[in-house]
């Protein structure tokens, strides 16, 4: 049992890339992808933002409040996504930008929650991300934090499945290797929900992680699960000033 | 059954431009050759056409087949000529209808 | 004490699912692939029993290497005056190797302004893709494109 990979005895503070090489996902997908992606008239991830801006503005729940309501214009939203995922101090907890959006149609419109990767919280989730398109992730990582990073961190570091293959074996030791046919990116979840040509739909960065456990043939936690949420907050911490690129285009 | 559509279209246009129409709509095209986990065919259902009116008459049509990428996403071209609406039908295999409009003001 | 951690196997029935991937292709990517019989018979029906090709004025342009076959994105554009007495009035697509050689028509006339067109099509594998262009005089342009389709490397079963 203490011999656990020699990753894990690494320090937390060190991502393992250098900063000069750190990439976006962006990076290792085609030039035609990166256009689509680019473009946000040929962006298909846009028919959920779009749609999230329409949901935006519904009344729902006893007293018809929308989002609107409360938040204004989605524009407000700009700035909220490169903090998450974030202890919510109120909620006692960490929570992504889509547990989030759940605790606050359940607590203040006191509406019916839109189910993890339905695609009414995809649209929502895009909206908002959207709005922080092209600014730098930046997490909080202490403090309250501290915990649920130090689980990320185990998590990414621990191999595991039948292929016994931990995160960083591939995303740190290896990017930029070919996997069969494809090159192994770095890992971040910058662009997420993102519009994925595998699934030729919208999916949020849980369905890519779940994707990733089934890769490794290793029992995928679930979506909106709090392991996958500390999960995330490590690899928003692994790609700090990266730029969010919702909704980006993906393999 | 509504589905989420998007129009990408100028509002308005001098007269004589050639202008460009991008559309998306949300569906999943599904093939009929997909087999689920337990060997049974996953059972096809597809957009089968789409067409474009403007005021009225028909400018654009497109016949769709299995070969399309799910959420469909087609651009054409068209002159400005008039002001009016353009209105865009998708019809699936069961010849369920969507439509989706958008007006362009012509100078 | 054994740290469960450190192994975590798939459920049994995720092992069914996917297990198989290591002798065949899972059955989520098992693709149908069609022969030259399918594209010719195809292109008969839709073009005419004596259809005569003239290469020329159709500009395609799609990746040589597709990113993933699921989206592939296709742009046409037929070099035509477009008025009404010359014009372009259907762009077919056809497909080598899909299960389903035709891939798509455009039914285009005078009020396009150009025949230029986008799309995203799907490729089952490692083909040729032929655009034929029928104006309104009755001939036929064509050109074909070769796009290289790879498998990905990991299954996802999301």
């Amino acid at each position: 049992m203490l011999l656990l990979a020699p990753c894990a005895a690494a320090s937390a503070q060190d991502r393992g890339i250098p900063a000069e090489d750190i990439k976006s996902g962006k990076a290792f997908v085609s030039r035609e992808t990166q256009e689509q992606q680019d473009d946000l008239t040929d962006n298909p991830g846009m028919l959920w933002v779009e749609r999230g801006g329409e949901l935006w503005k519904e009344p729902a729940g006893p007293e018809g409040k929308s989002c609107a309501s409360c938040h204004g214009a989605p524009e407000s939203m700009k700035g909220v996504a490169p903090r998450y995922p974030l202890v919510d101090e109120k909620l006692g907890r960490l929570v992504n930008l889509e547990t989030r959006i759940q605790a606050c149609v359940a607590q203040h419109q006191q509406a019916l929650v839109p189910p993890y990767e339905s695609q009414e919280l995809l649209a929502l989730t895009s909206l908002v991300a959207h709005q922080s398109r092209g600014l730098p992730m930046s997490v909080k990582i202490d403090g309250s934090a501290a915990p649920f990073f130090a689980q990320g961190d185990k998590l990414f570091h621990e191999k595991q499945g039948h292929l016994d293959l931990s995160c960083a074996q591939c995303h740190v030791e290896n990017w930029g290797k070919r996997l069969r046919t494809e090159t192994l990116s770095q890992g971040y979840a910058n662009g997420f929900p993102a519009y994925r040509l595998e699934w030729q739909t919208l999916g949020s960065s849980h369905r890519r992680l779940r994707a990733c456990f089934q890769g490794v043939r290793a029992e995928p936690f679930a979506a909106g699960s709090p392991e996958f949420i500390a999960l995330e907050l490590y690899l928003a911490w692994r790609g700090q000033g990266l730029a969010i690129e919702t909704p980006a285009v993906r393999r | 059954m509504a589905l989420a559509t998007r129009i990408v279209a100028p509002k308005t246009a001098k007269k004589g431009d050639v202008v460009e129409i991008k559309t998306l709509i949300n569906h999943v095209m599904e093939t009929g050759f997909r087999r689920d986990n337990m060997g049974r065919a996953v059972p096809r259902d597809i957009i089968t056409k789409m067409r474009c009116t403007y005021a009225g008459e028909e400018v654009f049509a497109m016949d769709m087949f299995t070969g399309i990428a799910a959420n469909p996403f087609v651009v054409f071209t068209t002159v400005a000529t008039e002001t009016g609406t353009l209105v865009f039908e998708w019809t699936d295999m069961k010849g369920e209808v969507t439509r989706a409009e958008a007006t362009l003001t012509v100078t | 004490m054994k740290d469960r951690t450190r192994f975590r196997p798939i459920s049994r029935r995720t092992a069914i699912a996917g297990g198989l991937a290591l002798a065949v292709l899972p059955a989520a990517t098992q693709t149908v692939l069609a022969d030259a019989d399918d594209l010719a018979a195809a292109m008969t029906e839709a073009l005419g029993r004596d259809y005569k090709l003239n290469e020329g004025r159709v500009k395609v342009r799609v990746p040589e290497l597709a990113e993933n076959g699921n989206v592939v994105p296709l742009r046409i554009q037929v070099e035509s005056p477009m008025t009404s007495a010359d014009h372009v009035k259907t762009i077919f697509v056809f497909s080598e190797k899909n299960p389903i050689a035709n891939v798509a028509r455009f039914h285009l006339g005078p009020r396009a302004g150009q025949a230029r067109v986008q799309t995203n099509i799907r490729l089952a594998a490692t083909q040729h893709i032929t655009v034929v262009a029928r104006m309104s005089g009755g001939e036929l342009w064509s050109t074909t494109a070769k796009v290289i389709v790879t498998q990905g490397a990991c299954i996802d079963d999301t």
